[in-house]
């Protein structure tokens, strides 16, 4: 090392390239390097442009910040009923789950027909597609927007709620189930249609059989789902339910208390329906 | 013995298509649902939409209004999403069974994620709006909480999955928990965990909609007002608004990580 230090850059070797101190370059630019570098350039300067383009409205950060914990104290270990007892907040609850209920059975029933179109081995491949393309569509327009506009003609409440609650169900369905389709092997399909069995007998009796297990597993990670979306329904749609009491309790009320009784009771449902879907999804997998 | 097993077979699915009707029943019951209302209230609403929620020349003068509220909203989607990535990793490091430190604080930061991430966005938008009222801050803070509890988890799984082997590995070799971590876990996961946080990015645009109604800030209040007010031609505006930027996001995210992996 000392030499190449002391010989300097004149032609020794008989020109071959001396040797060069320094590390081994461990890590190749490739394509995918630089989109992951750049992708988190990006995202790092457009976090920081919101930050100093954000709507602050005079509110002071740190005080919100401690005035926020103050709040989540008052939530979390003075909870109290104040305008209804255990039994109706619990009936509210079971309002709510009825909403996720009726929004998954109707979204799975849908779902199952556009997910065997959406399926390439059941369809073609342009009606596949443009089931697809449909279905990302549905799902751009956010839920709570869905169940507004169909409140206009049906009125706000359940129905509205469901309807419109139903969009992403289904849109989230057809993709899972359509992709289970998918899993069946091509050759059991071959074989049926060589013995002459019908779309419909293929689907009775190979497709729905051979993925019934991940479409029920798939079926109950959404239920899970329109838990959480028929609280938030209910808080800005009008869906009724205990979403709908604890907008009541932050917007009008102003009473932490409740809010505390509240978010204990969906934190429980929500964290015992998490428990059963993780069960099911392990069974299924075994 | 062959018919008996097919007996079996159809009472077996003909009670579990019971169970599931009297569910129905019982959940359309409880909220006074009604099939019928339902299907008469969808052409209903295809034919109100077709005549009243479409933009007119008279919304698209609201247009620049919008715009702004629009690219406050996907700002604070942004991040939301980036700067709880950060926080998750932290938790998620801890948590995750290949690189936790010891069982307590593993369970520890399992457990607050957990809890972060079943409490839903509307009631953090909810309880926030006490502190922070109506100011961007609201959304970013309920955004930030439920993207943290979700990219925890998410982050864990695809720890878990990518590292297993590899960090016996190092370990056998007696390298500590840092150059574990930024040698092997990061380098190896992260195109998944960048992937994982364009997903949120698009969760978190649909969520604001929900958090701007009701907390008052960002797009989803401009189509409150306009809703509230019936101007239906301006509010299906916002509407073709957020519809275009959602599906834009999803195209570039689908185009990232199709380099990306």
């Amino acid at each position: 090392m000392a030499m190449t230090k002391t010989a300097g850059p004149v032609l020794t070797n008989g020109g071959v390239p001396p040797f060069q101190e320094g590390r081994i370059k461990i890590r190749v630019l490739s394509k995918a390097n630089i989109a992951i570098r750049l992708t988190m350039l990006i995202l790092a300067v457009l976090t920081i442009v919101g930050f100093a383009t954000f709507n602050y409205q005079g509110v002071h950060l740190l005080k919100g910040l401690m005035s926020t914990l103050a709040n989540f104290k008052t939530i979390f270990f003075q909870p109290q009923f104040a305008h209804f007892t255990l039994l109706e907040a619990i009936y509210q609850l079971f309002i709510t789950l009825s909403l996720g209920v009726l929004t998954t059975l109707i979204g799975a029933i849908i779902a199952l027909f556009l997910g065997m179109l959406a399926a390439e081995n059941l369809s073609n491949k342009t009606v596949s597609n443009s089931i697809k393309g449909f279905v990302a569509v549905i799902r751009a327009v956010p839920t709570v927007l869905w169940v507004l506009i169909f409140a206009v003609s049906a009125g706000l409440g359940s129905v509205a709620a469901v309807i419109g609650m139903s969009f992403h169900s289904i849109s989230y369905l057809t993709k899972a189930y359509s992709e289970s389709f998918e899993e069946l092997n091509q050759g059991t399909i071959e074989a049926l249609e060589g013995c002459g069995a019908s779309w419909w007998q293929i689907v009775c009796q190979a497709v729905l059989p051979s993925s019934l297990t991940s479409l029920i597993s798939w079926t109950f990670i959404r239920f899970e789902i329109n838990f959480g979306v028929s609280v938030a329904m209910g808080a800005a749609a009008g869906a009724g339910g205990i979403g709908y009491d604890m907008f009541m309790d932050s917007a009008f009320y102003y009473n932490l208390h409740e809010m505390g009784v509240i978010t204990y009771l969906i934190l429980i449902v929500a964290m015992l329906l998490e428990f059963m879907s993780i069960k099911i999804k392990n069974k299924v997998r075994a | 013995m062959r018919s008996n097993f097919l007996m079996k077979k159809r009472l077996y699915s003909g009670g579990i298509l019971l169970v599931l009707v009297l569910l129905a029943f019982g959940a359309a019951s409880m909220t006074e649902f009604s099939l019928a209302k339902c299907f008469s209230s969808i052409p209903k609403a295809i034919v109100w939409s077709l005549g009243n929620f479409y933009p007119v020349a008279d919304s698209f003068a609201k247009l620049p209004d919008i715009l702004a509220k629009l690219q406050e909203t996907l700002l604070i989607s942004i991040a939301s999403a980036s700067v709880a990535a950060i926080f998750a990793l932290v938790f998620a490091l801890i948590g995750s069974r290949v690189t936790k430190i010891n069982n307590f604080l593993a369970t520890l930061s399992r457990l607050i994620a957990n809890i972060f991430r079943n409490i839903d966005v509307s009631i953090w938008a909810l309880v926030l709006l006490f502190s922070f009222g109506q100011s961007s801050l609201t959304g970013y803070f309920a955004l930030f909480v439920a993207s943290f509890g979700f990219l925890t988890r998410a982050f864990m799984e695809t720890i878990d999955e990518v590292g297993a082997d590899t960090v016996e590995a190092l370990r056998a070799t007696g390298a500590n928990f840092f150059s574990i971590v930024f040698q092997a876990v990061i380098p190896m996961s992260v195109s998944q965990l960048i992937s994982w946080v364009l997903f949120m990015i698009e969760t978190n645009i649909r969520a604001a909609t929900l958090v701007g109604i009701l907390t008052g800030s960002g797009i989803g209040f401009v189509f409150d007002l306009y809703y509230k007010k019936m101007d239906y031609h301006s509010a299906s505006l916002v509407v073709l608004s957020i519809v275009l930027s959602i599906l834009l996001i999803e195209q570039i995210s689908n185009y990232v990580r199709r380099v990306m992996l």
